[in-house]
């Protein structure tokens, strides 16, 4: 085959998603959230829906996410993603809202909102992304950091005597009534990302179907606040990360036939 | 609906209000003395008339982020509380004058501060009118005396709103959230269109759709330079609204020797207070502004002029007679008189009162 055969258009296997800005992103090389927003974009695409797409930014790393994927975006204040999500999706039901949150945002200053919107079965999807790190303010403590993990307000290691424990939310979501989807996933490895693409899907699908709320945790490297490369940062999280939030669908309630 | 006469509470009337205007939805909590709203907009299920929303959230905190999400998406949201609850809000509230995003937002004030009483006060007004919140921003402020000003201020407060594309608030006390009065009830507007919004808000979050540019909704602005224009394109509106929108009423000014300064609901008492005062051959008038923000401040400087003191009476310990006092400039004598912690003054106070702190005879 020649080079000129292979460059023909109906020989693309791989693009940048058209709906993800040609801009740098301010995120560090090696983090998770480049993925996971690549993957929205190729999704909403692929779905046909970014026209109806509604996406909810917090704050945290994620606050600058409208900078990257172009859809209409609405930039909530700190932990209110859900209630903000709640009455987009509720004023305008033909709309694909999702809301996109980091560790401290979700499970710390909006738990309560988290908790329900979801126990509403509001239709909005919900992507989580644990990285166990504070990663917009430098690095402190977030609700599910590990015990014994270093970090910028815990800097001999969080202890339980004196931080308390690291809180798994999403378990607590898959509990609620008003969930249909509650799943925990990576981006660490080609198989993973590939997974993880699978479950947002079916988060949208499943708003857009009106079946209640869906969650998708990201289990995330912060190589930056965890101070690793991000090859090791990988590494740990597998080793370190994934048996206090293991992988997997914590609930999956298949539509009705 | 055509326009009807009814006997109801001001709570109640606001409800009605926001049905008949065409509002595409409430977020509430309950708390005291304001929660007949959320009560008679669920009872009249405005949801299978005009497909309003009406959800009781989690929070004030939450109900006040959800009102900034549908306002947002162009329509017209709003929230209620009382003075703790309308405290949670602030936040929310600093988002949405931050983001240029009209909305409703009522308290029915309560005796503060802490958790107080849930009797009338008038002690939110600098919260109200001062900014509340983080950061340089104006509410519009209304103040309703009667049960028919409520109703009618859903609708005003509505139409500023989006004039002006900031939030707009209805100061109100207990009193008036409280007490029964006939209402004119307007007659039943329809609501938006998804096309309508579509077309006044082209800077609504709606999904893209067949828009060539997509819309973000945002306050965050790290560049300096650029939040500081922001800033001043904020403070242009707000110029704008100080010029054009200013409302107040007038009673007995043209030969008022002395001025009474109240709002709300005890603009009525003062005017009781005023009558009684006449009868006995004291030429008292008073002016009660509408709009705390903008304030009526030309016009209290001009009165200032021509009367030889002023009185303001409020729910509280001297908030408004700072504004007052900044109109005149000096130019008269101005005292307070306030009753606090829920007591409500009687008009023989009133009267004790100019007689005390102005040296009046009378």
């Amino acid at each position: 085959m020649t080079r000129e055969e292979i460059i023909r258009p109906e020989n693309k296997v791989y693009g940048r998603p058209e709906l993800l800005m040609p801009v740098h992103t301010h995120y560090c090389p090696g983090c998770s959230h480049g993925v996971v927003h690549k993957i929205i974009a190729e999704l909403l695409q692929e779905m046909n829906v970014a026209d109806k797409a509604v996406g909810v930014a917090p704050v945290g790393c994620a606050v600058f996410a409208y900078n990257y994927i172009d859809i209409d975006w609405i930039e909530a204040a700190h932990g209110r993603a859900p209630a903000v999500a709640t009455a987009a999706s509720r004023l305008n039901p033909d709309a694909l809202v999702f809301t996109y949150q980091g560790d401290g945002d979700l499970s710390a200053i909006g738990t309560a909102e988290t908790i329900h919107a979801a126990n509403r079965g509001e239709n909005i999807v919900i992507i989580f992304i644990n990285n166990a790190i504070y990663g917009m303010t430098g690095g402190q403590m977030a609700p599910t950091t590990l015990l014994g993990m270093k970090t910028a307000t815990t800097p001999y290691g969080r202890r339980a005597d004196l931080n308390g424990y690291p809180l798994a939310i999403s378990p607590i979501l898959a509990s609620l009534d008003g969930t249909c989807y509650v799943t925990r996933q990576a981006v660490h490895t080609p198989a993973a990302v590939r997974k993880a693409k699978a479950a947002i899907k079916k988060a949208f699908q499943n708003a857009m179907a009106k079946r209640g709320t869906s969650v998708v945790e990201i289990v995330a490297t912060c190589n930056s606040g965890w101070k690793l490369t991000p090859a090791q940062s990988n590494d740990w999280m597998v080793e370190n990360m994934f048996p206090k939030y293991p992988l997997g669908d914590l609930k999956n309630v298949e539509p009705q036939q | 609906m055509e326009e009807e006469i009814r006997l109801m509470k001001g709570n109640e009337a606001i409800a009605h209000a926001a049905i008949r205007y065409g509002a595409d939805g409430y977020f509430g909590y309950p708390i005291t003395p304001q929660s007949e709203v959320l009560e008679t907009l669920a009872e009249l299920r405005p949801w299978e008339t005009t497909g309003m929303t009406v959800l009781q959230a989690e929070s004030e905190v939450a109900a006040i982020n959800m009102v900034y999400g549908g306002a947002a998406t162009g329509k017209a949201v709003m929230t209620s509380s009382s003075s703790p609850g309308v405290s949670l809000k602030q936040e929310g509230i600093s988002y949405l004058a931050a983001s240029e995003l009209p909305a409703l937002i009522l308290n029915v004030m309560r005796g503060g501060p802490g958790l107080g009483t849930i009797q009338p006060s008038q002690a939110d007004y600098f919260q109200a009118v001062k900014g509340g919140g983080h950061g340089d921003y104006h509410l519009i402020v209304l103040a309703p005396a009667t049960v028919q000003e409520m109703t009618d201020f859903v609708a005003l407060g509505f139409d500023l709103a989006f004039k002006y594309r900031t939030p707009a608030m209805i100061l109100a006390d207990g009193i008036v959230g409280q007490m029964m009065e006939k209402v004119v009830l307007p007659p039943q507007r329809p609501r938006r269109t998804d096309e309508e919004i579509r077309q006044q808000c082209p800077w609504a979050t709606t999904g893209k759709g067949t828009r060539k540019h997509r819309n973000v909704v945002t306050s965050l602005e790290l560049d300096s330079a650029l939040m500081e224009k922001n800033n001043e394109r904020f403070q242009e509106t707000y110029k704008r609204i100080a010029e054009n929108e200013v409302r107040y009423q007038e009673y007995f000014t043209d030969d008022a020797e002395y001025l009474i300064v109240a709002f709300g609901s005890v603009a009525r008492i003062c005017l009781k207070a005023i009558e009684d005062a006449r009868a006995a051959g004291l030429k008292i008038g008073m002016i009660r502004p509408i709009t705390l923000w903008p304030f009526p401040t030309a016009r209290i400087a001009e009165l200032g002029k021509q009367v030889k003191g002023i009185l303001t009476v409020e729910l509280n310990a001297g908030q408004m007679i700072e504004d007052v006092r900044l109109a005149v400039a000096g130019s008269t004598p101005v005292e307070h008189f306030g009753r606090m912690g829920g007591i409500v003054p009687n008009p023989n106070e009133v009267i004790d009162a100019l007689k005390n702190k102005l040296s009046v005879n009378l």
